[in-house]
């Protein structure tokens, strides 16, 4: 048991490594989103910022520090500013309570690779900030006093609201099966193999669930094809038409990390967790589960590009319909099938 | 002896209390609804200091989350402007405030009587999800079953009144999608 002062320490380390890791994540991300949709349109994507454009994402950064920050003079001031900071402080608050893998050992002591203790609601937690983080969105629409914003935060408060409720259902699957909220007993419970070479997965036992899942995920972090809240041809930029400088980059780091947020929930409920093969010793035993939760986030993290490269933005009642009438009853169907089959 | 225990009930209550004051005080609507949020997430942290973790979780992507992006949503919606002083808000200050005194003390004085004023210990109370799951579909299985066809018929109510009403005679339009 580790004494309070030794718990804050320990905390504090753990949050600046998280929040280090994820911010680089969230910038490579951006650049990875370049580079990938590039190609994918016969372009180079970035090039000229070090070997493989790799700097850009520094130069981005740079450039969005130096740049003129403008306030439009017919904001509404206070909300205007406050906006980008919920955004990005619920974006990345929703981290906390992810585990990257099992823990390690340092001088007899077991830190866990979790920033706070295995909380018993870790899922719901992780619900509720995301939940709250559509205040950004909307407060920035809002208060920007533009028709076109205005427009972005209305579209994003009813979409975010729909799709809550099909995303919750979608992972109540995956709760009777573990028979807990903590994302610890989640993973423990794919520990192992069906029949010996199987991984015993949750996708492989709720592909609707995980479906349902992935659609609800894209629409609340309003990506390609559910980005109707920016959509670039109707609405100018949508919510974040007014912001410049620093306070854009901060929408768009709340979308990144958002995005990363998503990936490593399907990896957490749906793909194992950080469960992979484990060898050598046993300092790599220890590294190795965060290597495999790394890799599979990756492949998300892919995933969105490759969707957002691939497919058209649906119109705004297509939306709506495929939230309300598909989606729903499909997650509502999936639980009720589920649960007979667990009762059974 | 002062704990982190009563510290952080302290600082959550303060912070409700001040956000209910904001809200009454505050003439913008959507300031009003945004200080609202502020008091149901320091409710929500009053409730995980008594270890109902799961209520907590729930008021936040309930009340916070879902509920409050509604109030929002409309405010936005309708572009509600400040509102206006009249001599009617007079009024109301002059006898609301100290009728909210007198029954704020009343209460305060019936509970610090009839109760014991020691905190409840975390965990003493059931609030796992596990214990509220079978208090819900055991002891209470009646009143929930209540309530949620309460909310069912609410649910088809708003259906009906929102829908658009059809000539009699005349085949309902078909709308273009």
């Amino acid at each position: 048991m580790l004494s309070i002062g030794w718990y804050i320490l320990a905390s504090v380390i753990k949050s600046a490594i998280v929040l280090i890791a994820l911010l680089t994540a969230v910038a490579y991300s951006v650049w990875l989103e370049r580079k990938v949709v590039g190609h994918m349109q016969n372009r180079w994507g970035p090039t000229r910022v070090g070997p493989f454009g790799l700097l850009q994402p520094a130069a981005d950064g740079l450039k969005f520090l130096f740049k003129e920050d403008l306030t439009p003079p017919h904001v509404y001031k206070p909300l205007f500013l406050a906006a980008p900071f919920i955004a990005v402080v619920f974006a990345l608050t929703s981290i906390a309570v992810i585990p990257f893998g099992n823990g390690i050992y340092i001088k007899g002591k077991w830190i866990p690779f979790q920033i706070t203790t295995d909380v018993n609601t870790g899922l719901l937690l992780i619900l509720g900030v995301t939940s709250i983080g559509v205040y950004g969105i909307a407060l920035a629409g809002w208060s920007s006093n533009n028709k076109y914003s205005l427009l972005g935060g209305l579209r994003a408060s009813a979409q975010m609201v729909s799709y809550e409720i099909a995303l919750g259902l979608s992972l109540v699957g995956v709760l009777i099966l573990a028979g807990s909220f903590s994302l610890n007993d989640i993973v423990h419970a794919q520990q192992g193999h069906f029949w010996g070479f199987i991984p015993r997965w949750n996708i492989f036992t709720q592909p609707v669930g995980f479906f349902c899942y992935l659609m609800a995920a894209y629409a609340e972090t309003n990506r390609i094809p559910f980005d109707l809240p920016e959509a670039e041809t109707e609405l100018v930029a949508g919510y974040h038409t007014e912001y410049s400088a620093m306070k854009f980059a901060m929408f768009f780091m709340a979308e990144y990390a958002n995005m990363i947020t998503v990936g490593c929930l399907a990896t957490l409920l749906f793909f194992g967790g950080w469960n992979g093969p484990i060898f050598g010793p046993p300092i790599l035993q220890a590294l190795l589960p965060v290597f495999w939760f790394a890799a599979k986030v990756f492949v998300f993290l892919f995933l969105y590009i490759w969707v957002r490269g691939t497919l058209p933005r649906f119109r705004y009642d297509q939306l709506m319909a495929f939230g309300w009438k598909f989606l729903l009853p499909l997650a509502l169907v999936n639980l009720i099938a589920t649960a007979i089959a667990v009762v059974l | 002896m002062i704990s982190v225990h009563l510290l952080l009930f302290l600082a959550f209550g303060g912070v409700a209390v001040a956000g209910a004051v904001n809200l009454l005080v505050q003439r913008h609507p959507i300031n009003s609804a945004l200080s609202l949020i502020a008091v149901m997430a320091a409710l929500a942290g009053e409730y995980l200091l008594l270890g109902a973790e799961f209520v907590a979780a729930l008021q936040v992507i309930v009340y916070a989350g879902a509920i409050m992006v509604l109030f929002v949503f409309v405010i936005m919606l309708l572009n509600a402007g400040e509102e206006e002083r009249t001599s009617g808000s007079r009024v109301a200050i002059l006898f609301g405030v100290p009728g909210m005194l007198l029954g704020s003390l009343l209460v305060a004085w019936v509970v610090l009587r009839h109760s014991g004023t020691e905190a409840v210990a975390v965990g003493a109370l059931p609030g796992s999800p596990k214990t509220i799951g079978q208090m819900l579909f055991h002891e209470f299985l009646l009143p929930f079953e209540v309530t949620s066809i309460l909310i069912l018929i609410a649910i088809m109510g708003a259906v009906v009144l929102a829908s658009k009403p059809t000539v009699a005679g005349s085949p309902p339009k078909k709308v273009n999608d």
